[in-house]
């Protein structure tokens, strides 16, 4: 059933995200940042579908370590690597923007620095998937998992940490012609997540099969 | 728990694109020494680890007399085992080693247990040195009074006469015998087949993983 | 349950036995330790006056830096000889084995922060004795969380390849809410009415040891079992 919704999927996820500058060029300008703020409307919706790509990551863990499902092992790398390349866009434009607003590349605001943690947390993972040997798909698992954990810890202490600085605004509170915007864009990300979490799963299935071929091959 | 017969049925083991196992079925039965033939490589170090439940078969099974699978600790209990790497901590002594493990093993009367390892092993003169002094074959006796002193059912052997002269060779090929007189199942691994002469009541061959005809 | 908590015992008392054999985790562990609060005091002190604010965080990254090492090479005794093996087929329960290589770590830091502790207090003029048993929490919840992951991933990176590199790869992203709680606990205690924060932080810390401990008792078994 998923590989019949997968072409859909991909047309409406391309036709979003060609609707969606012009979305943005019409929506209203933000009293303060002017017009450096249309910047949000993807690096929120980056910060979004970055953390559902871990929290996927995370329930694949932890499948595939009491399970020891491939599938579920599937859907953790596939997660992972999502986490890491969106991650990298929300790390991307986070600075672009606060460099524009607030004149410095990098702020040390809460949610900025947990997306950091967070990211390095599964670069972490796909390290170790990368170098660890063979049966580090069960190590990383752990890692994933523990990482998933963590989100509401780090946020928190990183949260009151950070509440000793200036504050910054980092999501103005949205006007009534920003919403719209907002939500579409955060809908196009959530929907290329979905496809490219489809994309790298199949992948990964069509790895596990070659090695079930070379298997069956030797006999 | 006990059993009096270890079981592989059509076990298979892989490892990514390796297959180190591949549907390898055999028995043993209590009071019998089994010794596992094969060049390096063929599998016989991941036949002993799946029968010490240290690794998983990817399929088939392995039964324990009636009990089939993991079994968990009371299983472990009953299996007892001689890595190449012998599993002595080398700052401890003999007697040390010998006292953590019983006690490991929940054993009722740990110092006479520590006593009667240590006189078997030839080492009472020296039990309360270092093992990190010891040559290999001193160190290879207690390692193997260590796997025998819980009195397991099942003792599993991993090329235990490496590194030994005849003089050590011959103490063990004895206190195999003894375990194979008190019923314990031996399973041992090795390609020296004048080593074990006179002492296997059977050998099995593994070559690429699969049992030789 | 006592069947437990003897295995436990057991195992701890196994390496406290051979540490005291030798010292050698100790002794270098410690000196380490010093040896990183005196690097981080030079790039800290300025015109001979040492920063009183930087002894929290020289504090806890000695710390850190210190218990990656000793996890390390407590776990590399157990890989020479094999001796990891020995105990995964004993019959203890997993969970078991994991407390038992926890407790160990946990008292031989302990012992460590008790020379490192005082000597950052003294090197930086910070008045952490002024609230011991605030400061004694904090240490202990903290180097509990930090120790709880540490051995989790150092227990399961025995087999692994690159595990020298690997195990700080691992463990600093994910034990980030340690490391600050402790800087910022620590650091509010040596503030003037900074006590309701410190506490603030110890209950994150003990809620994070809470949540820890269980998850890393959880997996150990499926983590470690091939």
């Amino acid at each position: 059933m998923a590989k019949k919704l997968f072409p859909g999927l991909v047309v409406i996820t391309a036709a979003m995200f060609a609707y969606a500058p012009f979305m943005i060029v019409a929506a209203p300008y933000e009293s303060t940042m002017g017009l450096v703020q249309k910047i949000f409307y993807f690096h929120a919706s980056c910060g979004m579908a970055m953390f559902l790509a871990a929290f996927v990551s995370g329930i694949g863990s932890a499948g595939f370590l009491f399970t020891k499902k491939p599938a579920a092992d599937r859907l953790a790398v596939a997660g992972a690597e999502l986490t890491v390349v969106i991650g990298l866009l929300v790390l991307v434009t986070g600075p672009l923007w606060a460099r524009k607003s607030w004149g410095a590349w990098w702020v040390w605001d809460p949610r900025i620095t947990l997306t950091l943690v967070m990211w390095m947390i599964f670069v972490a993972y796909l390290l170790l998937r990368r170098y660890g040997g063979p049966g580090s798909e069960r190590l990383a698992a752990a890692v994933a998992l523990l990482g998933m954990v963590n989100v509401p810890f780090v946020y928190w202490s990183v949260n009151v940490w950070a509440s000793h600085h200036p504050k910054t605004t980092v999501v103005p509170t949205l006007q009534a012609g920003m919403r719209g915007t907002f939500w579409f864009c955060v809908a196009a990300f959530m929907l290329l997540s979905v496809v490219i979490l489809m994309l790298r799963n199949e992948l990964e299935k069509r790895r596990q099969e070659l090695d079930a071929l070379y298997l069956a091959a030797e006999d | 728990m006990d059993f009096t017969r270890l079981e592989f049925v059509e076990v298979t083991r892989t490892f990514g694109r390796r297959r180190a196992l591949n549907r390898v079925s055999l028995a043993a039965a209590a009071g019998t020494i089994t010794a596992l033939l094969g060049h390096n490589g063929a599998g016989k170090s991941t036949l002993l680890s799946i029968a010490a439940t240290l690794l998983q078969p990817s399929s088939g099974t392995v039964r324990y007399g009636d009990h089939a699978g993991s079994g968990g600790a009371a299983l472990r209990a009953r299996i007892g085992m001689l890595g190449h790497d012998l599993y002595l901590y080398p700052e401890l002594s003999a007697a040390e080693n010998l006292r953590f493990f019983a006690r490991l093993y929940s054993l009722p009367d740990v110092e006479s247990a520590v006593a009667r390892g240590v006189e078997r092993a030839g080492q009472t003169g020296r039990a309360d040195e270092p093992v990190a002094g010891f040559s290999r074959g001193m160190r290879q006796r207690l390692a193997l009074e260590r796997a025998l002193i819980h009195e397991p059912r099942l003792l599993l052997l991993d090329e235990p006469f490496t590194g030994l002269d005849e003089a050590a060779r011959e103490a063990l090929r004895d206190r195999l015998r003894a375990a194979r007189a008190a019923g314990t199942i031996v399973i041992l691994t090795t390609h020296d087949l004048a080593a074990i002469e006179s002492l296997a009541d059977r050998s099995v061959t593994l070559v690429d993983g699969r049992l030789a005809a | 349950m006592t069947g437990f908590v003897r295995a436990v015992w057991v195992i701890t008392r196994k390496d406290l036995l051979v540490e005291a054999r030798t010292r050698e985790i100790f002794l270098t562990t410690a000196f380490f330790a010093v040896a990183c609060v005196m690097v981080f005091a030079f790039s800290f002190v300025r015109e001979g006056q040492a920063i009183s604010e930087a002894a929290a965080g020289i504090l806890w990254i000695a710390i850190a830096f210190s218990g990656t090492l000793a996890l390390g090479r407590a776990f590399e005794r157990e890989r020479h000889g094999e001796t990891l093996r020995a105990l995964l087929i004993a019959p203890i329960d997993r969970p078991a084995l994991y407390l038992g290589k926890l407790v160990g770590i946990l008292i031989l830091m302990a012992a460590v922060e008790v020379i490192v502790v005082p000597l950052v207090a003294l090197m930086f003029q910070a008045a952490l004795f002024d609230h011991p048993l605030l400061l004694l929490a904090l240490l202990a919840t903290g180097t509990v969380g930090f120790a709880a992951v540490g051995t989790l991933f150092a227990a399961m990176l025995v087999r692994a390849r690159s595990r020298d590199v690997m195990l700080p790869v691992l463990l600093y992203p994910i034990t980030v809410p340690v490391i600050i709680a402790g800087v910022r606990g620590t650091a509010a205690l040596l503030e003037a009415d900074g006590l309701p924060m410190a506490r603030a932080w110890l209950a994150m810390l003990v809620f994070f040891d809470v949540v820890f401990v269980t998850v890393a008792l959880w997996t150990f078994e499926p983590v470690m079992t091939e």
